[in-house]
């Protein structure tokens, strides 16, 4: 390893004005794309959520004459977007590391450094990766659409973007998943452990709507239809017309957001309180 | 120009950092001495706005971190080795700090020549070895060309080599202007860098001093003395102005006279010596002397004066 002892001329060129949003931004930019896990949780998202499409859709087009009781309200969007189920936890583990791992790396000190307004970090992640996210969801949910209606075809019944529901359905899978991605990273700034920050991802999404099972079930209800899982779930099966136990989607999809931006503002009180 | 003034930290019931107050000035290498777990890192991590001071106040240039406008381009500070994720290679990292303070690009292929990490640049920093890891946060400390810089015990897993460029690198920085405030747990390596010394023990202050005038207490002379009469030895001693101790292996450790005088009142008083010999305390021995006091004296109110007057003596 060659050193050099003398250091570089000095020539002082301060910018003007002060680091913005755009810079962090920017920062934000390369942090998500410099390191590899990034891009193959984005890819894993899509694979897995075309993969199950595939399967799903295929399947029930193998069936399909075999399973004449299945067809009564059969949603062939919805079942093409199955997928959506595996890649919220993809999301939201991506979500979780985009935070923690500047945390459990110390990389939050240097971050800090460059940005002592710690809320504008915030934002700045937060726009990023939501962005990302939201793409990358919104690609995988045509992509799946497209894929499993290309599977499904005669005899079995298929929608195209036209059918009544079916963009609604794709468009709101995006939403929610990109939704999710932001709510796990809300997580991880409360949380600022990895593990600890996906056990509780993975327990809200998964575990929370089991626990609450035993409740008596007009109690159930009325509490599980605040359930993210549920609001996801509702996203994808409430055909046009239809009555839900739960909320429409879209009401669904305001209070995923609601959730997101409380979960997001309590991240940026605790981490302008807390020592880095 | 960074300047404290009765910095404390709290964590919990533990006082991690009391009541410090110092000055760092530019131009010059300061050195920030105390054992492991003085609260040096602590200060460091107040100085940069990363850790909330529980009382007190710190200003670099005279304003608080938080409220510097670009603060990468104002001050570099290597806090810890390794705090980057270990994923991203070197380049990227400097890369993305660089952007966020709007510093151009060309600049991280500077400081990673400078830090000799050129060659291994596109590496994914979790193979970094400990000392590739301090070149690298010392390329960051450099990024923004700053005024004023922080090195938190730079020299940590360095090789020889490493240590000896650190050392000019700390030396060059200081004399184009820049402050330059450097922890360390060994005095001997703030003897060869530093100028002046702040020195810190259980979160207090110490003293602060130049380096000369704390090696001119520092190499201050004992004597070490044994003989079948030592109490007589002592009180002779004594009378005549020296200072006297007894170490732990029985032999008196006597300070104020040299070997020559010391002789000479023993044969007048006609007391037997076993043993005559100069000792040289070294640097180290003198900061660690400081620092164990801080320990004994702590909680004492006048800790800071009463053991600056020791010093003297």
């Amino acid at each position: 390893m060659t050193t050099n002892s003398t250091v570089l001329i000095r020539e002082k060129r301060i910018p003007a004005g002060r680091y913005s949003l755009t810079d962090l931004m920017r920062s934000e930019w390369t942090k998500l794309l410099s390191v590899r896990s990034t891009m193959w949780t984005l890819g894993l998202t899509v694979f897995v959520g075309l993969g199950v499409s595939a399967i799903a859709s295929y399947e029930t087009r193998t069936h399909w004459l075999s399973q004449p009781q299945s067809h009564v309200g059969f949603d062939p969007t919805s079942l093409s977007l199955a997928g959506v189920y595996v890649a919220q936890l993809i999301i939201g583990v991506l979500g979780v590391m985009v935070m923690s791992g500047e945390y459990g790396t110390g990389t939050i000190r240097a971050t800090f450094s460059a940005s002592p307004r710690r809320p504008l970090v915030l934002v700045a992640k937060g726009i990023v990766f939501g962005v990302v996210t939201l793409v990358v969801a919104m690609v995988t949910s045509f992509l799946s659409f497209f894929l499993g209606q290309g599977l499904l075809s005669s005899p079995a019944v298929h929608a195209t973007l036209s059918t009544p529901g079916a963009l609604r359905e794709i468009v709101g899978t995006g939403l929610f998943l990109g939704l999710i991605g932001l709510f796990a990273l809300g997580l991880a700034t409360v949380i600022r452990h990895t593990a600890g920050a996906i056990s509780t991802f993975v327990g809200i999404l998964l575990v929370l709507p089991n626990v609450l099972r035993p409740l008596p079930n007009s109690i159930y209800e009325d509490v599980s239809k605040f359930l993210p899982s549920r609001i996801g779930a509702n996203i994808l099966s409430i055909g046009p017309g239809q009555q839900g136990n739960g909320f429409s989607p879209w009401v669904g999809l305001l209070i995923m957001a609601i959730y997101t931006a409380v979960l997001l503002i309590i991240s940026a009180v605790v981490m302008v309180r807390r020592d880095a | 120009m960074i300047e404290a003034k009765g910095l404390t930290k709290h964590y919990g019931d533990k006082l991690a950092v009391d009541q410090l107050s110092f000055n760092v000035r530019p131009g010059v290498v300061t050195g920030f001495l105390g054992p492991n777990g003085s609260g040096k890192s602590t200060t460091m991590r107040m100085i940069m706005g990363l850790d909330g001071a529980s009382a007190g106040d710190v200003t670099i240039n005279g304003r608080h971190y938080r409220d510097l406008a670009w603060p990468l381009h104002e001050v570099g500070a290597l806090l810890e080795a390794k705090a980057i994720h270990p994923g991203r290679s070197a380049r990227k990292h400097l890369l993305m700090l660089a952007q966020a303070n709007r510093i151009a690009p060309s600049r991280v292929d500077e400081v990673l020549e400078v830090v000799g990490l050129t060659s291994v640049a596109n590496q994914r920093a979790g193979k970094f070895s400990l000392g590739m890891g301090q070149r690298l946060g010392i390329a960051a400390a450099l990024l923004g060309d700053p005024e004023v810089l922080l090195f938190d015990e730079p020299i940590n897993g360095l090789d020889p080599d490493g240590i000896r460029w650190v050392r000019t690198l700390l030396k060059s920085l200081a004399l184009e202007g820049r402050t330059v405030f450097v922890s360390s747990h060994l005095m001997s390596e703030m003897a060869l860098t530093a100028e002046e010394v702040v020195i810190i023990g259980k979160g207090r202050l110490i003293l602060q001093v130049s380096v000369d005038e704390l090696l001119a207490q520092g190499s201050r002379q004992s004597v070490r003395v044994s003989s079948p009469d030592l109490a007589g030895l002592r009180r002779v001693l004594d009378d005549n102005g020296a200072t006297t101790s007894v170490d732990d292996d029985g032999s008196l450790s006597v300070r104020g006279k040299n070997n020559m005088e010391i002789g000479e009142l023993a044969a007048q008083h006609s007391i037997v010596l076993y043993e005559l010999t100069p000792q040289t305390e070294s640097l180290e021995e003198a900061f660690m002397e400081l620092t164990e006091a801080s320990i004994e004296y702590h909680g004492a109110a006048s800790a800071g004066p009463q053991l600056e007057k020791e010093i003297q003596q």
